[in-house]
Formats: C-alpha cells, sequence, structure tokens
C-alpha cells in the first residue's frame, strides 16, 4: 500500500462532523444517452465528513461529484447542496458553483493568466471583490499551499504538483464550503503526489467538508471518516475506513482491493 | 563465467559534474554556415542554384532599376530617353501618384484623407499595443465618426448622432442586462436602429442649422485609388472579427434558433463568391429598397465585404475555440461565472490567441479582396491602373504601376503579418 500520504502527523482535532447537512442526494439516476451511469444514488453528506469515493475506472466516482456542482445534469431523483436544489434554473446553479470548490485530475488553470490572476478572477468577478482585497486574499492562500513566490508566473512555468496547489488555492479563494477533488494526484508524478496530498490532509484538519476522487488508499485511511465503494455506476458498499479496508463485506469490494493493495 | 562485470556494477558518483561549455565547433557562423548551407550533397546543390538564381535576377533586374526614369510625362518620352535600352518608367508614378492614392477625390481636400490616414494609426496605436496608455481608447472609440466626417464632409452633426446611435445602443445593453442578457441583446440592436431611422436625420439637420460645423461634402463616386481600399479594408477588418466572433459563438449554442441562424448565415455566405455579393450590392439591392432610396455605394460594398470575412473570421475562431481543452471551459464553469464572463475572459481570449495566424490570414485575404471592387466601378488602385492606361500619353505601360500598387498591397500585408508575429510572441505565456 502506498503510504506516501500517511508518514505526516494528522491532526484530527478540528475535524467535526456536525450534524448538519451540506449534500443531500436522493434516489438519483443519470444516463449518457441510454447508458445508465449512475443508478439510484443515495448519499447524504454532513458539514466536516471527509469522503474518499474508490472504485473501478468507469464506475461513474467522477460522474458522481460532477453531477453535485453541476458540470454534469442528472436526470431523475434529487441533488440538494446547503439547502439549494439543482434544478436547470441557473441561479441555483451560479449559486451551488460558487459555494463548491472543484480541483480536477488536470488541474485545469487558466493559461493565459497569472497565477495571481487565476486565483483572483472569479473573486472579482463573481464575488464582486476589490481587486487589492481579492489579492490579498490570494496571496493569503499561495502562502498556504507554500508557492507565494511563483504569483507572477504563468502556470506553464510551474510543475505538477505546484499547479495542482494552485488550482486547490483557486478554489479556496472562492471560500467555498464543500470542496470536491476529482483525481486530484491522477496526473502526477510519483515526487509531487505528496505535497498535493499534504495540502488537502490540512485542508481536512481546519474542517472542511470534502469529496475526494482518488486511489491514494494511505489518504483515505488517513483522512477520510467515510470511504464509499461504487461499481457499475452504484454504492457499492460504504464504511469507516479501517472497516473498510479490514473488514470488506462485498465481494466486488474484497476484489477491488486485493487488486489495488495486493503488492 | 567471471565475475569481473558483476564486479563492477556497483558504483556511486561523489561528485556531481559541473556545466561545460560546448565543443568550439558547435558554435558561432561556422556551425551556421555547415548546418544551414553545406550540410549534405543536396544542401550544397540547392546553395548554389540559390545563388546562381540570385545572380540571374540581378543581372536582369539590376538594369531595369538602374535605368530608372522619374522625369518624364509619357511613354514615348520615356522610350527616347532609354533609347532602346531597358528600364523603368516611373515618371507614371510621379506623374500620377496622386490619382492612385486618392482617387477622384478633390485635390484642395487632399489634406483631409491624409488627415483621416494619421488619426487612423493614431486610433490603431492603443488598440495594437499594450504600452499606449489605456486612455487613448477613448480617441479610438470616436474615431470612425471622426473619419467619417473628414472623408465625406458635410455636417459634422450627422456623425455625431450617428455615434451617439451607438452609445444609446450601449446604454441600453448596459440597463436592461440586470433584467435579462437576451432582451438587453436584442434592444441594444433595436434602439439605436430606431434612433438612427427615425431621430439622426431631423436631430443633424436641426443641429446644423444651430451651430453650422461644415467641411465640403465629398460625393461617394470621388472616392478611389488606396483610399478607398484602405476605407473598405480596415473597416471590414474591424467590424469582421467581432460579428465573426459572435457567429462562432451561436454555432455553439444551446439555443437551438441561434445556432440554425448562424449555421445558415456561415454556410451561405462562405458558399458564394464575393464577387456575386458584391454584384448584388451594387445592381441588386436597388430593386428591392423603396424606390428613391439613396444607399451609398461604398457603405453597401462595406457590408458585403464584413460579411463575407465574418463568415470565415467566424470558422476560424470556431477552430481556435475548439482547440481548447475541456477542462477550460469546466473549471469556468467550477467557479460559478456565468456564460458571457468565461467567454469574455477564459475562453475567447485563450481561442482567439490560438486563432491569430488565421485570422491574419483572413484580414490579409479581405485587404486584398477589395480589389475586386473595380468589377462594380469602383475606382480602386487596379481600376485607376486601368484609367491610367487608357490615357495616350502612359498607353502600353504594366510593370511599373501594377508594381507600384503590388508595393503598397505589399507593405500593409506583411505589416499585418509582421505584427501577427509580434502578438504571437507576447501572449506566449503557456510554455510547451
Amino acid at each position: 500500500m502506498s503510504n506516501a500520504a500517511t508518514d505526516r502527523q494528522v491532526d484530527r482535532s478540528q475535524m467535526q462532523v456536525s450534524d448538519e447537512v451540506a449534500i443531500q442526494i436522493s434516489n438519483m439516476n443519470k444516463w449518457y444517452g441510454t447508458f445508465h451511469v449512475l443508478r439510484d444514488i443515495d448519499l447524504t453528506v454532513n458539514r466536516g465528513e471527509r469522503i474518499v469515493i474508490a472504485g473501478p475506472s468507469g464506475s461513474g466516482k467522477s460522474t458522481l461529484i460532477r453531477c453535485i456542482n453541476r458540470l454534469e445534469e442528472h436526470q431523475q431523483g434529487q441533488i440538494i447542496v446547503d439547502g439549494t436544489e439543482l434544478t436547470s434554473d441557473l441561479k441555483n446553479i451560479d449559486k451551488v458553483r460558487s459555494e463548491v470548490g472543484m480541483v480536477f485530475q488536470h488541474f485545469n488553470l487558466f493559461p493565459h493568466l497569472t497565477i495571481l490572476e487565476n486565483l483572483t478572477l472569479a473573486p472579482i468577478w463573481v464575488r464582486k471583490t476589490p481587486k487589492r482585497e481579492a489579492e490579498e486574499v490570494a496571496m493569503h492562500y499561495l502562502n498556504k499551499v507554500k508557492i507565494p513566490e511563483q504569483a507572477h508566473k504563468y502556470p506553464g512555468m510551474l510543475s505538477g504538483g505546484q499547479q495542482q496547489r494552485v488550482a486547490i488555492a483557486r478554489s479556496l479563494c472562492m471560500k467555498p464550503r464543500i470542496m470536491l477533488f476529482d483525481e486530484p494526484t491522477s496526473a502526477l508524478d510519483p515526487e509531487m503526489i505528496k505535497e498535493v496530498l499534504d495540502t488537502m490532509i490540512e485542508l481536512a484538519e481546519e474542517g472542511m467538508t470534502m469529496l475526494c476522487v482518488t486511489h491514494e488508499m494511505g489518504f483515505a485511511q488517513a483522512v477520510a471518516n467515510r470511504v464509499i465503494f461504487m461499481d457499475q455506476g452504484q454504492i457499492v458498499e460504504q464504511n469507516n475506513p479501517h472497516d473498510f479496508f479490514n473488514n470488506p463485506q462485498s465481494d466486488r469490494t474484497k476484489l477491488f482491493l486485493s487488486q489495488i493493495l495486493g503488492h | 563465467m567471471s565475475d569481473t562485470h558483476s564486479e563492477t556494477i556497483p558504483y556511486v558518483r561523489e561528485t556531481m559534474l559541473a556545466q561545460k561549455a560546448p565543443p568550439s565547433s558547435q558554435v558561432g557562423p561556422v556551425r551556421w554556415l555547415h548546418e544551414n548551407l553545406f550540410s549534405s550533397p543536396l544542401n550544397i546543390g540547392l546553395t548554389l542554384l540559390g545563388v546562381f538564381v540570385v545572380y540571374f535576377l540581378v543581372l536582369h533586374l539590376g538594369p531595369w532599376f538602374m535605368n530608372s526614369i522619374w522625369n518624364a510625362n509619357s511613354l514615348t518620352e520615356c522610350r527616347e530617353i532609354l533609347a532602346g535600352a531597358s528600364g523603368a518608367c516611373w515618371g507614371v508614378i510621379k506623374d500620377r501618384w496622386h490619382q492612385l492614392i486618392y482617387g477622384f477625390y478633390p485635390p484642395e481636400a487632399y489634406w483631409r484623407a491624409t488627415l483621416a490616414f494619421v488619426l487612423m494609426l493614431v486610433a490603431f496605436a492603443p488598440i495594437l499595443f499594450a504600452a499606449v496608455p489605456r486612455k487613448m481608447l477613448w480617441f479610438s472609440a470616436i474615431f470612425p465618426g471622426l473619419a467619417f466626417w473628414l472623408i465625406w464632409g458635410g455636417s459634422i452633426w450627422h456623425a455625431v448622432f450617428a455615434m451617439l446611435g451607438l452609445v444609446i445602443g450601449y446604454g441600453v445593453f448596459m440597463v436592461l442586462q440586470r433584467v435579462s442578457a437576451l432582451i438587453a441583446a436584442i434592444a441594444a440592436v433595436v434602439a439605436p436602429v430606431l434612433w438612427w431611422l427615425f431621430l439622426t436625420g431631423p436631430m443633424a439637420e436641426f443641429m446644423a442649422k444651430l451651430a453650422p460645423i461644415w467641411l465640403m461634402p465629398v460625393k461617394s463616386d470621388e472616392l478611389g485609388g488606396f483610399m478607398i481600399s484602405i476605407i473598405i479594408g480596415v473597416t471590414g477588418i474591424a467590424l469582421s472579427l467581432p460579428i465573426g466572433v459572435l457567429l462562432a459563438l451561436g454555432r455553439q449554442s444551446d439555443m437551438p434558433l441561434v445556432k440554425w441562424i448562424c449555421v445558415g448565415f456561415i454556410e451561405f455566405i462562405r458558399g458564394v463568391p464575393l464577387i456575386t455579393l458584391l454584384f448584388t450590392a451594387s445592381l441588386l439591392l436597388n430593386y428591392f429598397l423603396p424606390p428613391g432610396t439613396n444607399f451609398d455605394i461604398v457603405l453597401r460594398v462595406i457590408i458585403m465585404v464584413t460579411l463575407f470575412a465574418a463568415a470565415y473570421m467566424a470558422e476560424v475562431v470556431r477552430g481556435g475555440f475548439a482547440a481548447l481543452p475541456r477542462g477550460q471551459y469546466e473549471a469556468a464553469d467550477a467557479l460559478g461565472l456565468d456564460y458571457w464572463k468565461s467567454q469574455r475572459l477564459i475562453l475567447l481570449p485563450q481561442a482567439l490567441k490560438i486563432s491569430i495566424p488565421g485570422i491574419v490570414n483572413t484580414f490579409i485575404g479581405l485587404f486584398k479582396d477589395t480589389t475586386l471592387v473595380v468589377f462594380i466601378g469602383i475606382l480602386d488602385p487596379i481600376g485607376l491602373s486601368n484609367a491610367i492606361r487608357a490615357d495616350s500619353n502612359w498607353n502600353g505601360i504594366v510593370w511599373e504601376l501594377y508594381g507600384f500598387i503590388a508595393l503598397c498591397f505589399f507593405i500593409f500585408c506583411f505589416g499585418m503579418s509582421r505584427y501577427s508575429q509580434y502578438l504571437e510572441g507576447k501572449l506566449k505565456t503557456d510554455h510547451r
């Protein structure tokens, strides 16, 4: 098992799961054409939860979290994020998107803007924050992800790990209440995975509500309070990390774990 | 088998190597010559062939340029001076340059056209170069009206009120966009059109009586030469890019009606030769417009050329959009930017940057296509060259006239090409 992420002591004092519901997904279905990608998804996420979603490729895990900020549209059922239901109403979608941060596998920084401009763009244009204030916030988060000296460079000049940390900082600048991570370390060299995971762990330590699609099982064990295993568009098993890894119930989960942890 | 090999495998480097300069044969002019001119037998052959071609051209064109004659009033005079030798007769340019540049514009008003040209350069400066103060953009904004007034003359108030229509459109858009972007967009088109149709005329007449600021009026058929090429070309260039961008966005739209209109427009215009559109503008429109309408021919040509270039531009820009990774759209969405903001701030800047070569290609094509207006009776430089050769003094002169016209076009087009390369270099931030 990869222990890259776990050599750091995780401070769990701030990781409190509250009773408040952050995301409520009920009986949700999604199709790509006639292909049924997500089937009867029921998921309630409380504020402060750190959920890792695992599963084989094509199991619908990325699609699931992309439905939460409506990068993908669901066709049936209900998704309520922070009390706002996602429908085709553009106002609701924009509201949810400005409160849910998302980090992508391929960073998706804007290559024509400097790092600082990447970070201040949404606060200035969506939140109407004055430029100076937005820049102060941006520098605060760049310090937090430990690359303030790169503020005036362009994304193309940074390493993959640095770019991903910038992407995390860019999301944080919008002061999101929920963070979605879509395989944030899958496109990184092994040496850079740790720096990104460390940033994510710090975020978890501050009590952020997080949903991570990832193959970093070390991260799941160290940080998550719940692991969800998906296959063929369905939630097959969910449990706390300890029981999930040591005592998986379904055969599909056992097979998956034996394949990724076997060597 | 001996164990010597396995004993040599363990190895630990104790000191890291410092950088060294490359060997001298790998730097400097010797290397350049070897790599670029004499790297292989084929390359040596091509180099020698190139040298020979240059020698041949100089040998034959050299005397023609060396024997140039500037002081002659007719081709016959030139030939007498040359007495059988080969030589260029630039006397025609000296005699008729003002016509090639200004057409039949009244000579006492040449200064107005020249001033408009100089002001055009000033107006373009802040758009083309970021180092020029941003406040100059105000001048760029009022330049179209100013240039119109300088070139066509008449009362200044027509130009002022026509420009005011654009301000009204902008104002209406800004006020209504809080209600709905679509309503605002429609109103921003309708309001200025109503303003131009019903209010501009009477108000301009009224103000002209009140405060007569006046220049001698010039009719459209007096315009000609490079002046008309530049008027049509520059207006077409300035308008085709924004229209092309809107068409490209419309073509990708989720709204079927908008999409079909844009696709239909683009495919129709691209499927028809420009010359057909120009004939439509000059002849057919008269049948469709109410009798007695005086719809300026230059304006009609500008509209047709602009629409033609805009259809091509739309496809060039669409190519730029298509080259953007899907992730850029998603990142913009995920940050909560709405459609117009994500287009304006994130997607369009990148798409346009990718399309710069194609855009400039279209610009250059448009500028050169302005010579087609000769077929509908507008005296552009080509039309004037025919007129000049019809004069008995210059009957039979070809190379000098066309050479001069080609040189002028080349200067403009090469300038655009160089600028686009400068811009590409400046905007290169992705370090791929």
